[in-house]
């Protein structure tokens, strides 16, 4: 059995998920270069966006490849360590919002 | 504060031991392919010098600075510095070579006692492009240098000089502490004589190199993101952005052993590797001359005491005729050169 779960190698073979269905692989990675091209917002917000995401889907490739991403695109690590808080300020809050929710429950339910 | 490898006696100070790390390891185990493997596989070996378009000269290993990326191993305790003798030989090849570009660097070319003699005997000589890659702190460290950007004005000297990022910080820690200050400062004497400011004549261009290892992003939105920095926070110009890969000899392959980052650095550079950048890497159509006068395919190739392969060997044989359609010596610091976009001392490539 393979002993750990996550190898950083992979990262690198991730354009073989196409080898099984090529024509949903091309459109994805087409679809995904395309995100990451500056529009409306730049490569560098875009980069920035993706590495706080990363955090919170706690994907160890997406942080791995948003972090270089982000060094050579010369963002700096208070830049990188304010978005993370972003991440976890709305992945707190989604937690803490539900307490409405619940205090709903509780004031229904208790005497 | 960092010292020079000569300095510290290291083993990485002897270029033979760099060259043996370069091809030993993950190139010997076959886990990476070599440069030569890797360019054969297009059919561009050997490389091969075109017409000689840009003649770099180092006029000394001394440097104000020890920046721990450096390619040179430069710093205060180097004493390698060019005489008049070998100036004068430089001169005669000034003189009459076809080259376009005169491209002065060092250390910092600024120490040596003889610079402002042969920077007034070059511009006679009327090359269109004439370089002095200037570390920008030089300007700063002692009244000798203050009165340089004047003397630059007047040679119409094009500027060149290294800035790794627009913050404190990040410069600082890969060039010492207080040079992002000083930089900042004699950018701002330059922009007030002229340099760098919107449709000025007088150029004044920054070199990026990332402060770690990790490969520069497109030149062109560094560009941008570091002109708007330095406008917004310090009201700076400058006209163009230079990003260069750093190549893993000399400093920064000591810095990507310490930091256990060497081979993961290779195989970046391996897998970024760019056939359409070869074709025209700055070896192709420049020379590097030494402070001592020898003769090498490019500025990494003298830090690697790899001489060019040719019959002439030093600037007082010196035939443009003879040396052109020389073979290129490379070894795997080459991929450093030909990784995504490509590099060269005037930046990208393809
Ligand atoms: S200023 Fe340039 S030559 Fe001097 S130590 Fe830094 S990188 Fe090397
Ligand atoms: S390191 Fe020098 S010889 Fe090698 S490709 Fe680059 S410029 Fe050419």
């Amino acid at each position: 059995m393979q002993k750990t779960y996550y190898d950083p190698a992979d990262l690198k073979k991730f354009g073989k998920i196409s080898d099984w269905n090529e024509a949903l692989g091309a459109k994805f990675f087409d679809y995904y270069g395309k995100v990451f091209e500056a529009g409306a917002l730049t490569e560098r917000e875009k980069s920035l966006i993706a590495l706080a995401v990363a955090h919170t889907i706690q994907c160890p490739y997406c942080i791995d490849a948003y972090t270089g991403d982000g060094l050579q695109r010369g963002i700096t690590k208070e830049e990188m360590m304010e978005a993370l808080h972003v991440a976890a300020a709305i992945r707190g809050g989604a937690s803490l919002v539900h307490g409405v929710q619940m205090m709903n429950k509780v004031n229904k339910l208790d005497m | 504060m960092i010292t020079s490898l000569h300095k510290r006696e290291s083993e990485l100070a002897n270029s033979k031991r760099q060259l043996e790390i370069l091809s030993n390891g993950i190139f010997k185990q076959g886990e990476l392919p070599t440069f030569k493997q890797k360019i054969s596989e297009t059919g561009q070996f050997p490389l091969r010098a075109k017409k000689l378009e840009i003649l770099q000269i180092n006029l000394g290993y001394m440097c104000n600075q020890v920046c721990e990326h450096c390619h040179v191993d430069a710093g205060p305790d180097r004493k390698e510095i060019m005489t008049p003798e070998t100036m004068l030989q430089c001169l005669e090849v000034i003189k009459s070579t076809g080259a376009h570009t005169l491209d002065l660097t060092g250390g910092a070319p600024e120490m040596n006692p003889n610079f402002r003699w042969f920077v007034d005997e070059a511009y006679k000589a009327g090359i269109k492009d004439f370089i002095v890659r200037s570390n920008l702190t030089i300007l700063q460290t002692n009244k000798k240098y203050h009165d340089l950007p004047g003397f630059f004005k007047k040679h119409n000297i094009h500027v060149v000089s290294s800035m790794p990022h627009w913050t404190r910080g990040k410069t600082d820690k890969q060039r010492g502490d207080g040079v992002f200050d000083k930089s900042i400062k004699a950018l701002k004497e330059l922009n007030a004589i002229g340099y760098g400011m919107p449709d000025s004549p007088l150029r004044l261009d920054l070199v990026y190199n990332p402060s770690g290892a990790f490969l520069p992003s497109n030149q062109k939105s560094l560009e941008k993101d570091f002109k708007k920095a330095l406008f917004d926070d310090f009201n700076i110009h400058f006209h163009h952005l230079f990003a260069i890969t750093n190549l893993p000899i000399s400093r920064f392959l000591d810095y990507l052993i310490a930091s256990e980052n060497y081979e993961d650095y290779m195989c970046a550079l391996v897998e970024a590797y760019n056939p359409s950048a070869v074709k025209n890497v700055m070896c192709t159509n420049t020379l590097s001359v030494s402070w001592d006068g020898f003769l090498y395919d490019c500025d990494f190739n003298q830090m690697l005491q790899l001489p060019v392969n040719s019959k002439v060997k030093h600037i007082s044989e010196y035939n443009e005729h003879l040396l052109e359609g020389r073979t290129i010596v490379t070894s795997q610091h080459c991929y450093g050169c030909t990784a995504g976009a490509g590099s060269s001392c005037q930046g990208t490539l393809a």
